[in-house]
C-alpha cells in the first residue's frame, strides 16, 4: 500500500475507535446526570444506585475517549501535514476553541463529580456532573462544526497567494447548514448507545438471577435501568430517523453525489425508488434491487415526484467544473453503509419499544419471557448495534466524500504528509494497533465487572469531615 | 499580535509541562514509594482528580499551536512522527491505568495498572523531555518549512543526539523531583516521609545533570541551566528541611524556567532549520491569518481566566492530604 493509502486506513481507525467510546460519554454523563436529579428530587434509593453505576461506566469510557481524543488532536500534524497547513486557518482556532470551551469543563469537573462525592454539598454536587453533560455536547458540537467545513466549505476564501484557506467568519463556520442538521442527528444517535447499554445492563441482571436473590431496592435498580435504557433508545431512535430525513435533504443540496451513490442511482430520475436492499450476481447487467417507489425522491427533496440526479450525470458535470478526474466514490461501500446504519438503528429502536410494553405499568419481568435464558446471552448487542449504526454512518459520511478531503476545494491525495513513509505508517498503525486492542479488551471487562457487581449507592449528604482525606469505595 | 499568541502558546505549553511533570513523577514515584497497595493507592489519588485537567493544558497548547501557527505544527509534527506516536501511546497507557486502577478490586489488577503507570509515565517523561530538546536544536527544514528526508531516519534520528539525550533524562528527572515534591506537600504518613528523601536525592541529581549540561552546551543555556541547578538545589534543601511548599515551588519554578528557555532560544525563531537559517521557521513566518488569531485571542480572553478559576477552585476542594498511614 502507499504512504497515502496507509494514511488514509490508520486516519479510519483511529478515528473510528474514538468514536466508538464518544455516544456512550456524550449519552451516559447526561443520563447519569438526569438519575441523579431524579434522587435528589424523590430520595429514592433506587436512583441513587443507578447514577452510580451509569457514572462508574461514565468514568471508564471517558478515561478512554480523552485517550483517544487527544491522538485525534496530532494526527492532523503527524500524517496530514499539508492539509494541516491548508486548513489551519480554519481548524486550529476550532480545535484550541473546543479544547478551552469545552474539555477543560468536562476534565475539571468530572473529577470533582467522582472525588468530590462527600465533600461538596449536594446540590453543587449534582451540579457538576450537568456541567460535564454540556461540556460534551459543546465539544460535539464544536468538532463536528470542523467536519461539517468539510462536506460544505463555508466561512472561509482561499488565499490566492498560497493556495490555503484564510478563515473569514467564524460565525459561518459554526452556523454551517450541516452541523445544524448534523449535530441532534449524531446526539440523537449517541444516546441510543447509552440507553441500549443500561438497557441491556438492567435486563441481563434482573434474568441473570432469581428474584428473591436480592433485596427490592436492588431490583428495583434494575428495572430503572431497564426502562430508563429502553426510554432512551426509543427516543433516541424517532429522533434520529427525523433528523436523518432533515440531514439528508441537506446532504442531496450541498453533495448530490454522495447521496446518489448512498442509493446507487447511476441515472437521473424523477419519481425515484428507494432500494431496500440490491444484489448482483455474476453474469448480471443490472442489481436486482427491492424498491420502495417514490420514496427516494420523497426523501431527497420532500417531493415524491421530484427529479434526482444520477451518478453519471453528476460525474459529467463535475469534469466540466473541476477538470478531468474521477469523481464518483467507492458505490457499493456507500450504498451498505447507508443501509446498515438505518437498519441497525431500526432493529434496536424496536428491541426497545418491545421491552417497554412488556413492562409496562409495572408488570416485572416475566421470567417466563426468558425462560429461554440463552436470550441472555444475545443482550450485548443492545448497545452494539446502536455503536455500530453510527460507526457505518461515519463510514458513509466520510468514504463517500471522496475523493474530496474539503469538497469542492481539496482532495485526500494532496493532503497527506509529503515525507512520510509506508514504514513509520506500518510501524505507528502497528502500535495503534496494539495499544488500542488492549484498551478495548481492558473496557469490555471493566463494563462487565461493573454491570456484574451490586449496584453502590452514592454517597448520603456529606458531613464536613476534616483530615486526613478518606477512602472513597472505588476511587483510586 | 503574532508575539501575544507566541506568548499564549508558551503559557500553554508551560503549564502543561508544569501541572503534567508532577502527575508523570507520581506515577513514576507510586510503585517505588508506596509499599504496599493501600500505600500506592494513596499515592495515586493525589493526582486522581486532577490528571485529566493538567492533561487538556496539552489539548490546548497543541490547539493553540495549530491555529497560530499552523507550519509549526506540520513541521514538528510530521517531522518528529515516530517519537509523538510513542508519546501519545504511552500517554493512552498511562490515562487509562489511573483511572482503571481503582474499578477492579484485585491485587493483581491494581498491580498492572501500577506497572503501567510507572512505564508508561516515565517514557512519556522522558521522551518529551527529549522532543522538546531537539525542538529547540531545530529539524532538517527545507526552505518552504517542510522536514527533508524520509523513512524512519528522518523521524527516529533526531532522538539519537546528545541533545535529545539530554532533555530525555532531564525530562525524568524534573518529573522524579516534581512528583517527590508533590507527594510531599499531599499525603501523610509513610509516603510523605519517604518522598521526602527521594526529592533530596532526585533534586541533587538533577541540579548537577542540568548544570553539566549547561557547561558542555555554554552560551545562554549555561546561563538557564546555572538558574535551573540553583533551584533544584533549593528544592533539595527546601524537602530536606521539611518545607514541601517551597520544594514543590522550586522545583516547578525549574520546569517553567527551563521550558521557557527552551521555546524562547532562539526568537524570533521558532523551528530552527538545521539545514540553512534562513529556512528556519520565524513567529510571523509561521503565523495564521490576523482573523483566526483575533478569534483564538477573544475565545482566550474569554474562556481561560474561567478555567484557571474552576480548576483553582478544583485544587481547593480537594487540598487536603491523602492518608498513606493504614487505619486500622
Ligand atoms: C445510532 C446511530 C444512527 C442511526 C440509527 C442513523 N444514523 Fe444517520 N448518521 C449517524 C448515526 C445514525 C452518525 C454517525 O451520527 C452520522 C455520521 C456523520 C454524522 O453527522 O452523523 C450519520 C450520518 C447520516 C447522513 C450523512 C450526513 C453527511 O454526509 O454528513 C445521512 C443522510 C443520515 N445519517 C441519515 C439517516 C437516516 C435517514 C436514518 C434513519 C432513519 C439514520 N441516518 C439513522
Ligand atoms: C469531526 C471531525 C472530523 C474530522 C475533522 C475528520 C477529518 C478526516 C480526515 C482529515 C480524513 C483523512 C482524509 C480522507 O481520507 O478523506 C478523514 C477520513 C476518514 N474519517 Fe473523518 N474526520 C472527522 C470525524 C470522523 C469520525 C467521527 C469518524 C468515524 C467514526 C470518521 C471516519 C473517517 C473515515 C472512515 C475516514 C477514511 C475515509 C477514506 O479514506 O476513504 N471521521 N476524516
Ligand atoms: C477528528 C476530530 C476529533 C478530535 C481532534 C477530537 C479530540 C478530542 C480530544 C482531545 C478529547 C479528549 C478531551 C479531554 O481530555 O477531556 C476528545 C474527547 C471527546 N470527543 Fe473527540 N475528537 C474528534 C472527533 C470527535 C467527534 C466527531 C465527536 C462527536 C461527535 C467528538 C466528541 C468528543 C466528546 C463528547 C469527548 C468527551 C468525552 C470523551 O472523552 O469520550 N470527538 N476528543
Amino acid at each position: 500500500m502507499t504512504a497515502l493509502e496507509l494514511s488514509r486506513l490508520q486516519f479510519a481507525v483511529v478515528t473510528v475507535y474514538h468514536y466508538l467510546f464518544v455516544p456512550l460519554s456524550i449519552s451516559l454523563s447526561a443520563l447519569t446526570a438526569g438519575l441523579q436529579t431524579a434522587w435528589w428530587r424523590t430520595g429514592d434509593e433506587r436512583y441513587s444506585r443507578a447514577t452510580m453505576l451509569a457514572g462508574k461506566l461514565l468514568m471508564a469510557t471517558f478515561a478512554v475517549g480523552v485517550v483517544t481524543g487527544l491522538v485525534q488532536e496530532f494526527q492532523f500534524g503527524l500524517s496530514w501535514s499539508a492539509f494541516a497547513q491548508y486548513y489551519g486557518d480554519v481548524f486550529g482556532p476550532t480545535l484550541a476553541i473546543e479544547g478551552m470551551l469545552a474539555f477543560f469543563l468536562e476534565a475539571t469537573f468530572l473529577g470533582l463529580w467522582w472525588f468530590g462525592r462527600d465533600r461538596l454539598r449536594p446540590g453543587l454536587h449534582l451540579a457538576t456532573i450537568w456541567v460535564v453533560a454540556v461540556g460534551t455536547l459543546i465539544s460535539a458540537y464544536v468538532i463536528l462544526a470542523a467536519n461539517a467545513f468539510m462536506q460544505h466549505p463555508v466561512g472561509a476564501t482561499i488565499d490566492p497567494e498560497t493556495g490555503r484557506a484564510v478563515l473569514g467568519s467564524f460565525g459561518a463556520l459554526l452556523t454551517n447548514p450541516v452541523v445544524v442538521a448534523s449535530f441532534p442527528h449524531t446526539i440523537a444517535g449517541a444516546f441510543m448507545a447509552g440507553g441500549g447499554l443500561l438497557l441491556a445492563i438492567g435486563m441481563w441482571r434482573r434474568w441473570a438471577r432469581p428474584a428473591d436473590a436480592e433485596d427490592g431496592t436492588v431490583r428495583g435498580t434494575w428495572r430503572v435501568l431497564a426502562r430508563v435504557g429502553a426510554w432512551t433508545t426509543l427516543v433516541g431512535g424517532a429522533a434520529v430517523s427525523l433528523t436523518g430525513d432533515v440531514l439528508g435533504k441537506v446532504m442531496t443540496e450541498v453533495q448530490p453525489m454522495k447521496m446518489a451513490a448512498a442509493e446507487a442511482l447511476y441515472e437521473t430520475t424523477s419519481h425515484a425508488p428507494f432500494s431496500l436492499f440490491a444484489i448482483q450476481l455474476p453474469g448480471m447487467e443490472q442489481p436486482w434491487s427491492l424498491d420502495v417507489p417514490w420514496l427516494l425522491s420523497f426523501l431527497a427533496t420532500g417531493d415524491p415526484t421530484a427529479t434526482v440526479q444520477g451518478i453519471d450525470d453528476l460525474q459529467r458535470q463535475y469534469e466540466l467544473q473541476f477538470g478531468p478526474g474521477d469523481y464518483t466514490p467507492w458505490i457499493p461501500v456507500a450504498y451498505w453503509t447507508f443501509r446498515l446504519m438505518i437498519g441497525l438503528g431500526v432493529v434496536a429502536t424496536g428491541v426497545a419499544a418491545y421491552v417497554l410494553w412488556r413492562t409496562r405499568r409495572g408488570r416485572d419481568f416475566a421470567p417466563a419471557w426468558f425462560a429461554d435464558r440463552w436470550l441472555l446471552r444475545f443482550l450485548w448487542v443492545l448497545p452494539v448495534l446502536p455503536t455500530a449504526a453510527a460507526t457505518f454512518g461515519w463510514l458513509f459520511t466520510e468514504t463517500a466524500r471522496q475523493p474530496w478531503l474539503v469538497f469542492g476545494l481539496f482532495q485526500t491525495r494532496d493532503g497527506v504528509s509529503p515525507t512520510l513513509t509506508p514504514v513509520e505508517l506500518v510501524a505507528s498503525l502497528a502500535g495503534f494497533a496494539l495499544v488500542y486492542g488492549v484498551l478495548a479488551v481492558v473496557w469490555v471487562r471493566l463494563v462487565l465487572h461493573v454491570s456484574r457487581r451490586e449496584p453502590a449507592p452514592l454517597h448520603p449528604a456529606p458531613e464536613r469531615q476534616e483530615t486526613p482525606e478518606p477512602v472513597l469505595e472505588m476511587s483510586y | 499580535m503574532e508575539i501575544l499568541w507566541f506568548a499564549l502558546a508558551i503559557l500553554c505549553w508551560v503549564l502543561f509541562f508544569a501541572l503534567e511533570g508532577f502527575d508523570f513523577g507520581v506515577g513514576m514515584l507510586a510503585p517505588v514509594l508506596g509499599r504496599d497497595d493501600h500505600e500506592r493507592g494513596a499515592a495515586i489519588r493525589t493526582v486522581g482528580p486532577v490528571w485529566d485537567g493538567n492533561e487538556v493544558w496539552l489539548v490546548a497548547a497543541i490547539g493553540v499551536t495549530f491555529a497560530a501557527f499552523p507550519d509549526w505544527y506540520a513541521a514538528l509534527l510530521s517531522g518528529l512522527y515516530l517519537p509523538l506516536v510513542l508519546v501519545l501511546l504511552a500517554l493512552a497507557a498511562r490515562g487509562v491505568a489511573i483511572e482503571f486502577r481503582g474499578k477492579v478490586d484485585t491485587p493483581a489488577w491494581r498491580r498492572r495498572c501500577e506497572v503501567t503507570l510507572a512505564v508508561s509515565s516515565f517514557l512519556a517523561a522522558g521522551l518529551f523531555g527529549a522532543v522538546v530538546a531537539v525542538a529547540t536544536t531545530g529539524l532538517a527544514l527545507d526552505p518552504a518549512g517542510a522536514v527533508v528526508g524520509t523513512g524512519v531516519e528522518r523521524t527516529l534520528g533526531p532522538l539519537l543526539s546528545w541533545p535529545a539525550l539530554a532533555g530525555a533524562v532531564l525530562g525524568v528527572l524534573a518529573a522524579l523531583v516534581q512528583g517527590a515534591t508533590f507527594l510531599g506537600l499531599r499525603t501523610t504518613g509513610p509516603v510523605r516521609l519517604r518522598a521526602r528523601r527521594a526529592a533530596v536525592a532526585s533534586a541533587a541529581v538533577a541540579g548537577v545533570v542540568a548544570a553539566g549540561v549547561g557547561v558542555a552546551a555554554g552560551g545562554t543555556t549555561l546561563l538557564f541551566a546555572v538558574v535551573v541547578a540553583l533551584l533544584a538545589g533549593v528544592a533539595a534543601v527546601a524537602a530536606g528541611a521539611g518545607h514541601e511548599g517551597a520544594a514543590f515551588a522550586a522545583a516547578t519554578l525549574g520546569v517553567v524556567g527551563a521550558v521557557v528557555a527552551a521555546f524562547t532560544a532562539h526568537v524570533p525563531v521558532v523551528l530552527p532549520s538545521t539545514l540553512d537559517p534562513a529556512s528556519s521557521l520565524t513567529i510571523s513566518g509561521a503565523a495564521a491569518s490576523p482573523y483566526a488569531l483575533t478569534v483564538i485571542t477573544v475565545g482566550a480572553v474569554l474562556i481561560l481566566p474561567g478555567v484557571v478559576a474552576y480548576q483553582a477552585f478544583s485544587y481547593w476542594v480537594f487540598r487536603r492530604r491523602v492518608a498513606s498511614e493504614r487505619v486500622a
